[in-house]
């Protein structure tokens, strides 16, 4: 048995170390580590609750969005209000805007390039991929930063700026937009849908949806290797085929959804739990467990409202600043794959139940999402009434407790707020990443990425696994918000 | 220009923000400006290939002299707790703190970047209490007393260039870069807090397109209303050094174009404001924070006049979240608006 210490881990947004034990060319056993401590919930205590907006976007600029919206769920539960319809929806626009840009940059910046690297350069693919996704030098990067920062000019006209707006409010957004940008908007979200059609999809966004078995998409697949310029999203299968990526990074299959992109009442992307079937969520089963994590002052797992951080950097047996969350004491996986089995996308669901959750099935799920919350916006920014009003008024009580729920691009985030004397008693977020590359619990449970990268097979002579790289990447980890 | 510059680009106390912006950089695109000015890049967290032992590798030659460090760029603040150990941040892969990679760095580098607030002062990092003990390159908040301390020079003989906002807008990080690699970034380039002057001699509220209701006074009080956000909504643009509204963000944004106050970011403890950050603090009814550069008996003077003078337009329009009436007519819509 060989320990081998992978780190830093780039191309994921924070820090991240990964410890194998290696034998027989298998990864026997996996630690994974969060090696940044931040404080946020110690900086929150005592703040004024409205406060929050300004700190907890700035947990993460890549997630920022979905930590504004948290908070604002938070505070107007909290305050007993709610968003006002043109709020509800810009915010689902502005929210929709980072989701899909993450996944794109995902995609690109961060998960492709290890497939350029040159332990493949023997693959009949390589030359291609190579060219294509090279880390900063391959033709992609440099084709896919214009698009993307001109998707983002939503932000521009719908939040100020981005990342770290103070846009979203607890009763809606601070915009009010007219007919004219109403029409930027539309045109923005035209010419991107342009961009996905021509190189990522090589297809239109109705064809990509509407795939609704492993048969059908490989079907397809056929027919995009027949064309002179296939998208990169055949790219990305004709690989995953001949590597078996379909064979890598399987977790507890338990998937969860805190539901996405909410709008009276309901959501785009249902909430609930996959566990063989759709069952309910329930919010008061979560809890966070801080047996292996450097944290101090917490006997047992508690529910977040409950939930205390108080770091102790010389715990033993500790090895993260990361707490362990579970959902009725059960590891579950979040991101895009698990709102796609929630949501009960045919494909999706069709794929996971022949090969499970795994690292094909993980990016299929998440550039299926940019295809549909593209189209989903298109229809959103038709329905903003521009004369209605943007934003409801409320009021913090003095004493009061809240919780708000998003889902980022990565998967499940939660804020809780405890109010008392008008001042922030007790503020506990529970990231997506926090659930994915959890440590184990009390129990010695280990997290979703230790589970996954379980049997993760290591190449002779491979000082740098680079099944490990796919299986980490594949779930978009988002260190900053895994301990913030 | 024929040679190229090395930047290391490197991340500790912070959120990754001032990245993401600087990927939204345009007309050119990130990569083609670094190709223009000729810069290489050794490693950037969310865009090379290398990691772990590569990683490592290039780290330790830089240090033994055998690869040239042109740029050192940090982002987020340089953990020191907890005790001075350095501990809440550990280098992955290593045994080393952050707190120490970034001081054998930094003097070893030709120039020395802080990108973001957090780099420069602390930052958000740095709030509340500082759980972490968190400070910038060369400052904390205002005072020279970060880890690489008040007489720090870098190979170059410049202080700690210090591109401050939360985050930076991807320009003030090009330009400053583009500025370096071409050797035309001396001293007198830099405002007393170490910011690049190009962006930080004007002023936020300058091209705030609320500037009439500025004028007269008409203020908005709740969010999404149009009026002038400084009196009740804690807006620091007439302090906050940037050119914010000069150079806009995302295509046309700006957070008061955007609807929300300026909270200073690029100004050192914006994060620890005394007051709720949308509330403005005042005395006796006067803001407490005045315009920069206003004598305080002019601004009440003129504050005072310009609310009587308050035409009824900008009055309704301050407190509607659309255009009510629009200029030259009356408040009964529709009418002309005659004289007064």
């Amino acid at each position: 048995m060989s320990r081998k210490i992978v780190g830093p881990f780039n191309r994921v947004e924070g820090d991240l170390e990964v410890q194998l034990d290696i034998k027989d060319n298998r990864v026997q056993d996996a630690w994974v580590v969060s090696p940044l401590y931040r404080g946020f919930e110690q900086i929150l205590h005592g703040k004024d609750p409205n406060d929050a907006l300004v700190y907890t976007p700035r947990i993460c600029g890549i997630c920022s969005v979905s930590q504004s919206v948290a908070t604002a769920r938070a505070l107007a539960d909290a305050q007993g209000i709610s968003m006002s319809p043109n709020g509800s929806i810009a915010t689902n626009l502005i929210l929709g805007n980072e989701n899909v840009a993450d996944h794109l940059t995902h995609f690109y910046l961060f998960f492709m390039p290890d497939f350029a690297r040159n332990v493949y350069s023997g693959k009949s693919w390589f030359d291609l991929i190579q060219r294509r996704f090279k880390a900063v030098s391959g033709s992609a990067t440099k084709e896919i930063l214009p698009p993307r920062a001109e998707f983002l000019h939503l932000m521009g006209l719908l939040a100020g700026k981005w990342p770290h707006s103070l846009a979203i409010q607890p009763g809606g957004t601070t915009r009010s937009i007219a007919i004219q940008e109403k029409i930027r908007i539309q045109s923005i979200l035209q010419n991107f849908r342009r961009f996905l059609e021509q190189t990522l999809f090589a297809d239109n966004l109705e064809a990509i949806i509407d795939l609704k078995s492993q048969q059908e998409l490989d079907n397809w697949l056929d027919t995009q290797n027949q064309k002179t310029n296939p998208g990169d999203f055949a790219h990305f299968l004709n690989l995953a085929h001949d590597l078996n990526l379909c064979e890598l990074g399987r977790a507890s299959d338990i998937f969860m959804s805190y539901g996405a992109y909410e709008k009276d009442d309901s959501h785009l992307f249902l909430r609930g739990v996959w566990d063989k079937q759709l069952v309910e969520f329930n919010p008061d089963t979560i809890s966070e467990d801080i047996s292996h994590s450097w944290m101090d002052h917490q006997n047992q797992a508690a529910h977040p409202y409950k939930g205390v951080t108080i770091p102790l950097a010389d715990k033993s047996n500790a090895y993260t600043w990361c707490k362990a969350p579970r959902l009725d004491n059960q590891v579950v996986e979040v991101g895009a794959l698990a709102r796609q089995m929630v949501n009960g996308h045919p494909l999706i669901r069709d794929l996971v139940q022949q090969s499970g959750g795994n690292v094909r099935n993980r990016v299929i799920a998440r550039l299926m999402e940019i295809a549909q919350v593209t189209i989903a916006m298109q229809n959103w920014i038709g329905e903003i009434k521009i004369k209605e009003p943007y934003c409801e008024h409320g009021k913090m009580p003095d004493e009061a407790q809240g919780f708000g729920l998003v889902e980022a691009a990565r998967g499940s985030l939660g804020h809780w707020i405890r109010v008392k004397k008008g001042r922030i008693l007790n503020y506990q977020i529970v990231a997506p990443t926090t659930w994915n590359f959890s440590p184990r619990d009390i129990n010695g449970v280990r997290g979703a990425l230790e589970q996954a990268l379980l049997n993760a097979p290591v190449m002779e002579g491979e000082k740098n696994p680079v099944a490990v790289q796919h299986i980490v990447r594949s779930f978009d980890p988002c260190m900053v918000c895994t301990v913030h | 220009m024929s040679e190229q510059k090395n930047l290391l680009w490197l991340q500790s106390g912070g959120c990754g923000g001032c990245s993401m912006s600087l990927l939204c950089a345009e007309g050119p695109d990130l990569l083609s400006m670094f190709e223009g000015a000729g810069i290489n890049l050794l490693w950037h967290p969310s865009l090379s290939e290398s990691c772990d032992d590569d990683f490592h590798q290039l780290c330790d030659d830089i240090l033994s002299g055998k690869l040239s460090l042109d740029i050192l760029c940090l982002e987020g603040s340089v953990i020191r707790g907890p005790n001075g150990s350095g501990a809440f941040h550990r280098l992955s892969g290593s045994d080393k703190t952050m707190l120490q990679l970034i001081q054998e760095l930094a003097n070893q580098a030709l120039h020395v970047v802080a990108i973001g607030s957090c780099a420069a002062y602390g930052g958000i990092t740095s709030a509340g209490d500082n759980p972490t003990d968190s400070c910038g390159l060369q400052y904390e908040g205002k005072l020279k007393r970060g880890v690489l301390g008040d007489n720090f020079q870098s190979q170059s003989k410049l202080p700690v260039i210090n591109i401050a906002g939360c985050p930076t807008h991807p320009n003030w990080v090009t330009e400053t870069l583009i500025q370096l690699a071409f050797n035309e970034l001396s001293t007198q380039h830099l405002d007393e807090l170490g910011r690049p002057r190009s962006y930080a001699d004007h002023l936020v509220h300058h091209a705030c397109p609320r500037n009439e209701y500025y004028e007269f006074k008409a203020s908005a009080v709740n969010p999404s209303e149009l009026g002038c956000m400084m009196e009740h909504m804690g807006c620091l643009g007439t302090q906050a050094h940037a050119d914010c509204n000069t150079r806009l963000w995302n295509g046309e944004g700006s957070c008061l174009r955007g609807g929300y106050a300026c909270i200073n970011c690029t100004s050192p403890d914006f994060e620890r404001p005394s007051h709720p950050f949308m509330e403005t603090p005042k005395i006796a009814g006067i803001p407490m924070g005045l315009p920069t550069d206003m004598p305080k008996a002019w601004f009440v003077a003129l504050a005072s006049l310009s609310k009587a003078a308050t035409p009824p337009r900008l009055r309704t329009n301050s407190r509607s979240d659309h255009i009510c009436i629009p200029p030259g007519k009356s408040a009964i819509e529709g009418k002309q608006g005659g004289k007064k």
